[in-house]
């Protein structure tokens, strides 16, 4: 698309998408670390992920403020309506996110050294796919590819699929040995986490084909899986 | 009769959801390849485009694009410009309005206008608005002409601003109250259409948002063409939105989906800003 004839509206449109990046790339790095620190036992990387929330909601209030001085100042339409419209949604995705990575780190800091090394790679096995779907959507975002937002919509229900095997795998434990209760339920929440992650890339996929196209994906022809009923 | 009555549409059409389904009933005015020429230059190409009752539709577009030009076509004011000819057909009420058999005269008085810079008659602000009524026989006596006066002052939102004042002249007041009162004027003649070209780029913010308001309260009862600069005030008081572009209309749709999801490139690319 060609650039605005006042170039500080486009510079300023490019810096909030930017920001967007650079917020995305942080959480997708809290997902792959708190994960790895879930697999690991290790605590440092664990508190390391912790410390990094606050710098994430500070750059969703730096976005916040650039889209919402940028309305009352150039008061967008269109296509630019559209980009801020998803940038502002994004952003708080993005920080929901943080926010949930932060929960599996803090949840990491309360597991028992003892916990059977098979639990843990059950939730570190799901981090990938939903990086994955993180990543994928933050490249959307950077190649204005409606396509592959769809895409990442379309492929929700694998990490649904993952969240239920992984439920089912982590009821059997607690089945099978009590003394892993506490551990389970802390992992069930973890992999709950993990799930809601993939549902925000969801939404962000949508947020970004709207921008790209101006037309809604309609979450009721999203292919869904069963659930676990819980 | 009063204007309320004069038109048969649905008044179930008026207030909120009008808009969508207006898009069902008839145009107020069809305009169907509709071209301009000025001494033989052509300025507006082909144009196609329905006008919808109660409701307010916008022409914007760069300086040039020939909105104004096509508004004019609206009630024949481009006849006032020697060399000036308009082909294609403006069907209102069944009739096309550029047939010989249609009085010009009566024309503008069922399609009024106001236009960019308040023009108020050099007389009292009564006469004003008395003026049109007079010389159309609208009125039998005194009596009716002040409440016709009262009347369109009311509902161009003057009336308690100038009722101490009737007798003064219409220049001394403000420029926005001298706007209001060309549309006083305007709608002193029970017209069926108001085109407004470019009402508010002489107002400072606060006349131009009593317009606007204004303009809000009238399309509940009258057909509104504006054209204006502002793609905000577009934005703000019409339903309907068409862009011009050296002549020629490249979209015309709903105001949400002109500014937010436009069709054409070169309606994405004005309403951004992007225009080269």
């Amino acid at each position: 698309m060609a650039d605005h004839i006042v170039s500080a509206f486009t510079d300023e449109l490019d810096k909030i998408a930017a920001d967007l990046m650079r917020m995305g790339g942080i959480v997708e790095m809290m997902i792959l670390d708190s994960c790895q620190a879930v697999d690991r036992n290790d605590k440092e990387l664990a508190k390391d992920v912790i410390s990094r929330d606050p710098g994430v909601d500070r750059l969703e209030e730096e976005v916040e403020r650039q889209i919402v001085s940028l309305i009352a100042r150039r008061q967008p339409m269109a296509h630019d309506l559209r980009s801020v419209f998803a940038a502002l949604k994004t952003a708080g995705e993005l920080e929901r996110i943080g926010d949930l990575s932060k929960n599996i780190g803090k949840r990491t800091l309360m597991l028992d050294d003892a916990v059977p090394v098979a639990m843990r790679r059950g939730v570190a096995r799901m981090a990938r796919p939903v990086s994955l779907q993180l990543h994928s959507v933050l490249d959307a975002y950077a190649t204005s590819s409606a396509e592959t937002a769809k895409t990442v919509w379309e492929s929700d229900d694998d990490i649904d699929q993952h969240y239920n095997s992984l439920f089912r795998e982590m009821i059997t434990y607690m089945i099978e040995d009590p003394r892993t209760i506490g551990a389970g339920a802390h992992m069930l929440f973890m992999a709950k986490n993990l799930e809601r992650i993939g549902d925000h890339c969801t939404n962000i996929a949508e947020f970004i084909y709207f921008q790209i196209t101006g037309e809604y994906l309609m979450p009721h022809e999203r292919p869904k899986a069963p659930t676990t009923g819980i | 009769m009063d204007m309320t009555t004069q038109t048969n549409h649905d008044p179930a059409l008026t207030g909120e959801g009008a808009d969508k389904a207006q898009t069902l009933v008839l145009p107020r005015i069809d305009c169907r390849d509709v071209s301009v020429f000025y001494s033989g230059k052509q300025a507006v190409f082909g144009v196609s485009l329905p006008v919808f009752d109660r409701s307010v539709t916008a022409l914007i577009g760069p300086s040039g694009c020939g909105k104004s030009t096509f508004l004019r076509c609206l009630n024949r004011m481009n006849e006032t410009i020697d060399g000036a000819k308009v082909t294609g057909e403006i069907i209102m009420d069944g009739e096309n309005i550029n047939s010989p058999d249609v009085d010009p005269v009566l024309l503008r008085s069922r399609v009024g206008m106001v236009f960019q810079k308040p023009n108020p008659f050099p007389k009292s602000i009564y006469d004003n608005i008395a003026y049109g009524p007079r010389i159309h026989g609208l009125v039998d006596d005194r009596h009716e002409l002040d409440a016709i006066v009262e009347k369109s002052l009311r509902r161009a939102g003057l009336w308690q601003e100038v009722k101490d004042r009737l007798t003064q002249p219409g220049t001394s007041l403000s420029g926005g109250q001298q706007q209001r009162l060309c549309i006083a004027r305007a709608i002193a003649v029970r017209p069926e259409v108001i085109l407004m070209d470019e009402p508010c780029s002489s107002l400072d913010p606060i006349a131009t948002a009593r317009i606007e308001e204004l303009i809000d309260e009238l399309r509940k009862r009258y057909c509104i063409v504006i054209v204006t600069h502002s793609m905000q005030q577009a934005a703000r008081v019409s339903q309907r939105t068409a862009f011009f572009h050296l002549g020629h209309l490249v979209e015309m749709g709903d105001t949400d989906q002109i500014f937010t999801s436009p069709r054409e490139r070169r309606t994405e690319d004005y309403i951004t800003g992007r225009f080269g």
